[in-house]
């Protein structure tokens, strides 16, 4: 069980608990607006970018290969970023905060 | 605030796969304040339609690993969903539908997004063959796994070298079946790519042990007790247990074209996703669309059309003036090979291949009309997909003899012309 938050563009704070799937299923699947998930959580369309709190990044870790290149999709990656149904929830990810990517 | 918006209407949705279920989504957050009611003839809650031919085959996963949306989110957003209902008529004067139980529902604003059906040719004995199945829905995924669990398919004929066969051979392939692909053209996905990803998919199945054969013409298929043999036109047989075929879609357009919209090669929409009615929409693969990059009509069998054409109708209904204006992307997974797809390769006259990597199962695919960059096709490769993208959106202009210049670091400053 992790709990895990999402800060909107429109700055809604919304806190979900999610128990296995990736993160994106767990936004998408809540209606959380920015994370689109289109291609499924294959890593193939960079529509669920998000920034993950500084302090948080032990707990998710860098983006792999692939995934930082498709987040140069977008001209808003950075450092934190991550392609959220790369991130699989387990109890580490629990209290993690995500901004969702404008 | 605007009529839609203040005075609920109805908006009646025809189809739930990726096309119907994401806009109607996507119509609730434009802020449509009426019903919104979603039909489909599929009994099961709506899907990812990509995974079928590639993981969930190769799965036990039930279809509830693989929603769209889960239940409590048609609910949520008061979308109604009404499954295994197939839709008869479309009667534009009196604006209502007509179920397949002869029973009406009214709509304020129609919405079209049929998809397609998988062709099944008029093989001599197509009729009577055994386990033979097209992969266009989760029933057919479960009778080809029932099949393959049932321990009595050894070997497999799929029917046509296009992506879902491959992945489809793909996947069986790894649940320890013995696959060969028919491909009647001379070369595997030879409408879709240049010759050098045909040779590179060729080689990957043959790697894994997978005959892809080509220039083969099914022309029938026999039945025996277990087994059926297919025949070529070249006289050749093999021997099917099971027999899969990908061979291309039918658009499902006889709903709209028996209500007398304009269908050409699809139903016929403009750049906000509507019909020659104004109060119908369609959307996703039935629909013969405008792309304003490529400035041509196309159709398209894609999830980024349908999920991009679900937006703009969605936005068009509340009144938003929605462009159409989306670079189409595909992709395609096979064993250990990620294939990612941007732009329309149609028209090309140059075709140039980046290989960056030692890894020969790494590489680029860019296509080029004159100095222009149409495609790109890429070969795990994420970078040379994501920087073609840009450089398609954009209308930037490669370099080509950087391209192909492997002393020439591989980063966009580097591959565009000064």
């Amino acid at each position: 069980m992790a709990k895990i938050t999402f800060i909107t563009s429109a700055n809604e704070t919304i806190t979900l608990e999610g128990t296995e799937g990736s993160v994106m299923a767990l936004a998408v699947e809540n209606g959380v607006r920015g994370i689109d998930g289109d291609c499924g959580g294959v890593c193939s369309c960079a529509t669920c970018h998000v920034h993950v709190a500084p302090d948080d990044m032990d707990k998710t870790g860098v983006a792999s290969e692939i995934e930082s290149d498709m987040l140069e999709l977008d001209d808003n990656a950075d450092e934190y970023s991550r392609l959220c149904c790369q991130l699989e929830i387990s109890d580490a990810l629990d209290g993690v905060v995500l901004t969702v990517a404008k | 605030m605007s009529d839609n918006l203040t005075n609920p209407k109805i908006c009646v949705v025809i189809g739930a796969s990726h096309a119907g279920v994401n806009f109607a989504f996507a119509l609730r957050r434009e802020g449509w304040q009426g019903e919104i009611i979603l039909f489909d003839s599929d009994l099961e809650l709506p899907y990812h339609r990509p995974p079928l031919s590639k993981t969930y085959l190769t799965s036990d996963d039930g279809i509830e690993k693989n929603l769209l949306k889960s239940a409590e989110s048609y609910q949520r957003d008061n979308i109604s969903l009404r499954l295994g209902i197939t839709v008869a008529d479309i009667d534009r004067e009196k604006k209502n539908i007509v179920l397949g139980d002869g029973s009406l529902q009214a709509y304020d604003k129609l919405v079209i997004a049929t998809g397609a059906r998988p062709i099944i040719p008029a093989i001599l004995g197509v009729a009577t063959a055994k386990n033979l199945f097209p992969l266009r829905t989760a029933s057919d995924v479960s009778s080809i796994r029932d099949c393959m669990k049932s321990g009595a398919i050894k070997k497999v004929v799929v029917i046509g070298g296009g992506y879902i066969g491959l992945e489809t051979a793909a996947s069986l392939r790894k649940l320890g079946a013995d696959v060969t692909v028919l491909e009647r053209e001379e070369r595997i996905l030879s409408r879709v790519t240049a010759p050098e990803m045909s040779v590179f998919f060729q080689q990957l199945h043959a790697q894994h042990q997978v005959d892809v054969l080509t220039s083969k013409n099914v022309i029938s298929i026999e039945s025996h007790n277990e087994y059926n043999e297919v025949i070529c036109a070249d006289d050749t047989l093999y021997r099917a247990d099971m027999i899969i075929v990908g061979v291309g879609i039918h658009v499902n357009k006889e709903i709209a074209e028996k209500a007398g919209l304009t269908i050409q090669n699809g139903i016929k929409v403009d750049a906000s996703a509507r019909t020659s009615d104004e109060h119908i929409y369609a959307i996703g693969d039935c629909t013969f669309h405008h792309n304003l990059h490529y400035n041509r009509f196309i159709r398209l069998e894609s999830v980024q059309n349908a999920v991009d054409q679900a937006k703009v109708a969605a936005a068009a209904l509340c009144n938003k003036k929605p462009v159409y204006d989306a670079i189409p992307w595909f992709w395609s997974d096979q064993y250990d090979v990620k294939l990612q797809m941007v732009g329309l390769s149609q028209g090309y006259n140059q075709v140039l291949v980046r290989r960056d990597s030692e890894n020969d199962k790494s590489f680029s695919v860019w296509y080029f009309k004159d100095a222009i960059l149409l495609a790109v096709d890429a070969i795990n490769n994420a970078k040379a997909y994501v920087y073609g993208t840009k450089f398609i959106k954009g209308r930037q202009k490669v370099d080509q003899s950087k391209l192909v210049d492997l002393s020439v670091e591989f980063k966009p400053a580097n591959l565009l012309s000064e």
